[in-house]
């Protein structure tokens, strides 16, 4: 059931009804069934997968809490019998138990997420090298469901694990309040990747019929419908067309693709996001943000800070730090510092775990190299800028570089890397991508961008005009929200004012969204990772 | 102070709605396809619920039926009143909701079907399940036909809200859109698309060989259902197939077509076999080189299959009513009308 489907919206107004109408002591449970029911109608073969996930992440973080429960209560009930010692051979023999839930509850976890999602990716690469090594034999493909959202509710899961492990959360003891913690149906198909601590309190809670949030929630929907029906899916029209056809759609053609794909990208997981924290928050459930006006960057590691921030932090809480404090990384750590020296050794263990992570983040996005490329590829610009930023420092202060004019240029110069990063997401191989890339240095077709072959890319004049229009109204509303909430703002404007906006909104959605016969239904992009 | 703010509240939600409903309405109403120009087939059904519902024989099919037979003629020479329910690629079971849907409002003596839609066994396209569904006034044989008829990219709520379908439309819009937005000019005669052209059949194609003659299961069921209405409501059904030359007609499925004819006691016309008898040439009777007839074949074939209404069936003759002859004087005049018209545009006078 996709979110621009007329059987989603069908589905929300239903629930919505029976939200607000049933005992308010119930609603977690409709969201329960609300959400096995939208996982169902998905694809009824995927619900074990999500059940197996609930069920043993619920059972090993409440063997965790509980023996860490028992601990405390034992060390406090025999505080005097035992001695220093006996009390640490307690807690190390204690720790290995815990240790043995989470890694369980980790591996069993992540290895069905990788052999579902890794499995063809590695017999893929194993009969390359087969075939690289002049062996004729070759493995065969499997046939692999991928349950929708599996990358999402898993990584929730698993951080919420984590953070019982580490003690931050308290372990939900009723397994059907925190089956719905996993499957919350908004955010079960592209995020954000809520954590527990942040999330429990208004998911769980009882809710009354709030006229304005109900309204802000509504206003935050329409608006990620605007941006993904009327920009991202027209938007896509014109990339299909120049990443379909690379032999035909080279050179200038790559700069295009390059900037509508960022474009397109943007406009269809920030849409998405809007949509899937207005209808929680229809529901009175606070969503956390998961965009912070990305394109505003000044830099990469800024960029990565604002743009898909669930699961940036994520990574960072859940790998990069662990990985950072390890005992092996601790040796290394030494080990560097005796060998390479201070300077250049203290930063080889950043490197090492920034690479895992960024490894890790882009086989996250897709089974497949381009993706890893990219991974890597963002790995390199941020070591290289970090490395050199003394160096950056001294330019800027050399050059005072600094002025409203430089921070523009330095916007404009991260978003161009990004979109450039982005292109082996878009290609989806790295060597044609690379071919790519070289053909803007060598095809000086450079004329395509004012003869009207762009009109050749499945877009007509009249939907140029409705994505400039579209990308001004979003560059706008992204100025604006620098100085607060856009709703607020416009919720402090006279009624007819707003009126004419939001129902403009609506007619801009309604009229100009790419929808229906004649347009191929797409999925979110997130959807598939 | 707070009656009047409730009353402020309740004013602003009522001219906000009816903003909403209006603009609403206007767009759809603007964005709906008019049929008026080049693609007129799309606006032949809804013309039936402007008419009085009185007529002793209905024509249901395709283009087979729509452009073949003309009720000016068979009124003018048999007094029969008669309407055709018909439009482009009109699936079967698509006519047979449409003679339901005839049915809530009169029960002819006689309905005339043509056979050729018993090739499909499924909707082939989009387009023309629009150009019949949409002007099908809303009812159960309506809701029953869009079911029947929607493909897999169909939803049915497009049909609920035409605006949802036309959205994009804007970008095509003609003068005709706005010319035509609440009232439209009626295209045909009693549901008959005059054509007075001519192009002469020539080289008609051998029909492809087929996989499987055999007509499909859903085809056969709405066959089926059409008699069975046709027998309980005490309407005597014809089948028919037309004399257009392409689509080929198979003997296999004529075969089909005779045997079913005679297992259910109906009578069944194949036009085709009949050509001195109607007279129709070829070289004269089609504008499309054999696809469908023009003025002048449909004329013909109208005169024999009256004569046939008359004698046979005894459909009357109903000339001598004042207040339906009123009503032909002027149908009449408009089908001359047009006549001229398209002679002085085809250079044919």
């Amino acid at each position: 059931m996709l979110f621009t489907s007329y059987g989603f919206l069908g589905f929300l107004a239903v629930l919505f009804l029976l939200y607000y109408i049933i005992p308010r002591k119930c609603q977690w449970g409709l969201l329960l069934g609300a959400g096995y029911l939208f996982y169902f109608l998905a694809g009824a073969e995927y619900v074990p997968y999500l059940l197996v996930t609930t069920v043993t992440i619920w059972f090993a973080a409440y063997r965790i809490e509980d023996n860490a429960d028992r601990q405390a209560a034992y060390l406090k009930e025999h505080r005097a019998e035992l001695s220093k010692e006996e009390k640490k051979a307690y807690k190390d023999r204690q720790k290995k138990v815990r240790l043995g839930w989470i890694l369980g509850g980790i591996l069993l976890n992540i290895g069905i997420l990788a052999v579902l999602k890794y499995t063809n990716f590695a017999i893929a690469n194993i009969n390359g090298l087969l075939g690289a090594f002049g062996q004729t034999g070759r493995l065969s493909f499997l046939t692999l469901a991928l349950p929708l959202g599996i990358s999402f509710y898993t990584f929730q899961a698993v951080g919420y694990l984590i953070d019982v492990y580490r003690g931050t959360v308290r372990a939900q003891r009723n397994p059907f309040r925190f089956a719905l913690f996993v499957s919350f149906f908004p955010q079960l198909v592209q995020g954000p990747i809520s954590r527990f601590g942040d999330l429990a309190e208004s998911l769980y809670g009882e809710h009354r019929f709030d006229g304005k949030t109900v309204s802000f929630g509504l206003q935050r929907i329409l608006w990620g419908y605007f941006k993904k029906m009327v920009i991202a899916d027209r938007m896509l029209v014109g990339v299909n067309a120049i990443i379909g056809d690379t032999d035909a759609y080279h050179g200038a053609y790559v700069l295009v693709g390059m900037f509508f794909y960022a474009l397109e990208l943007y406009a269809d997981f920030t849409g998405g996001i809007d949509i899937t924290i207005g209808i929680a928050q229809t529901l009175g459930i606070t969503l956390q943000e998961n965009f912070q006006r990305p394109f505003f960057s000044k830099s990469l590691k800024e960029y990565w800070r604002r743009w898909h921030i669930s699961m940036g932090t994520w990574f960072r809480d859940y790998i990069f730090y662990p990985i950072s404090v390890c005992k092996f990384m601790q040796k290394f750590n030494k080990f560097s510092r005796r060998h390479f020296g201070e300077k250049v050794g203290k930063r080889l263990p950043v490197y090492l775990s920034s690479f895992v992570v960024w490894f890790a983040t882009g086989i996250w996005h897709g089974a497949s190299w381009n993706f890893i490329a990219w991974g890597l590829g963002n790995w390199a610009v941020l070591m290289v800028s970090e490395t050199l930023e003394p160096l950056y420092a001294r330019f800027h202060q050399r050059f005072g570089a600094g002025g409203r004019g430089y921070a523009a240029f330095e916007v404009a110069r991260t978003f161009l890397l990004v979109s450039m990063l982005r292109t082996f997401d878009c290609y989806r191989s790295v060597p044609v991508t690379f071919r790519m890339f070289g053909s803007l240095f060598t095809a000086r077709n450079w004329n395509i961008l004012w003869d009207g072959s762009l009109l050749c890319l499945g877009l007509t004049a009249l939907d140029y005009g409705i994505l400039a229009v579209g990308t001004f109204v979003l560059v706008s509303v992204s100025l604006i929200q620098r100085k607060g909430s856009v709703r607020e703002r416009i919720a402090a404007k006279p009624y007819p004012l707003r009126f004419a906006l939001w129902y403009g909104l609506f007619l801009a959605v309604l009229l100009a969204g790419a929808y229906g016969i004649g347009y191929d239904a797409s999925q979110f992009i997130y959807n598939q990772f | 102070m707070e009656k009047n703010m409730k009353t402020k509240k309740c004013i602003k939600i009522s001219v906000s709605a009816a903003i909403v409903l209006v603009t609403l309405f206007l767009l759809q109403r603007l964005l709906v396809p008019k049929y008026v120009d080049d693609v007129v087939e799309g606006a032949f059904i809804a013309e039936y619920y402007e008419e009085e519902k009185d007529h002793n024989v209905i024509f249901i099919g395709d283009c087979e039926v729509y452009e073949n037979f003309s009720p000016a003629v068979l009124w003018q020479e048999y007094g029969i009143n008669s309407y055709i329910r018909g439009s482009a690629q009109q699936y079967i079971w698509q006519s047979y909701y449409l003679l339901e849907d005839t049915l809530r409002y009169e029960t002819p003596e006689v309905a005339v079907f043509n056979v050729l839609s018993l090739q499909y066994d499924q909707s082939q396209r989009e387009a023309y399940n629009r150009m019949t569904l949409e002007g099908m006034e809303w009812s159960l044989p309506k809701i029953k036909a869009i079911l029947a008829s929607m493909r897999e990219e169909e939803n049915f709520l497009d049909y609920v809200f035409p605006i949802l379908r036309y959205h994009s439309r804007w970008s095509e819009l003609t003068e005709a859109d706005i010319e035509y937005m609440f009232d439209k000019k009626p295209v045909s005669h009693n549901g008959y698309y005059m054509r007075v052209d001519v192009k002469a059949a020539r080289d008609v194609p051998e029909g492809r060989i087929l996989g499987d003659y055999q007509f499909g299961e859903n085809a056969w069921k709405y066959l089926d259902k059409i008699t069975a209405l046709c027998e309980e409501k005490g309407i005597e059904l014809i089948l028919i197939k037309a004399p257009s030359l392409y689509p080929y007609w198979y003997p296999e499925w004529e075969a089909q077509v005779e045997e079913y004819a005679a297992a259910h006691n109906l009578r069944y016309i194949n036009f085709l076999e009949l050509q001195e008898d109607t007279g129709i040439d070829y070289s004269t009777d089609t504008y499309d080189g054999g696809l469908h007839m023009n003025l002048s074949g449909a004329e013909k074939l109208s005169r024999y299959l009256g004569k046939m209404l008359t004698e046979e069936l005894k459909v009357p003759d109903r000339r001598d009513e004042a207040h339906l002859s009123a009503l032909w004087e002027e149908k009449i005049a408009a089908y001359e009308a047009e006549k001229e018209e398209q002679y002085r545009y085809y250079g044919m006078k």
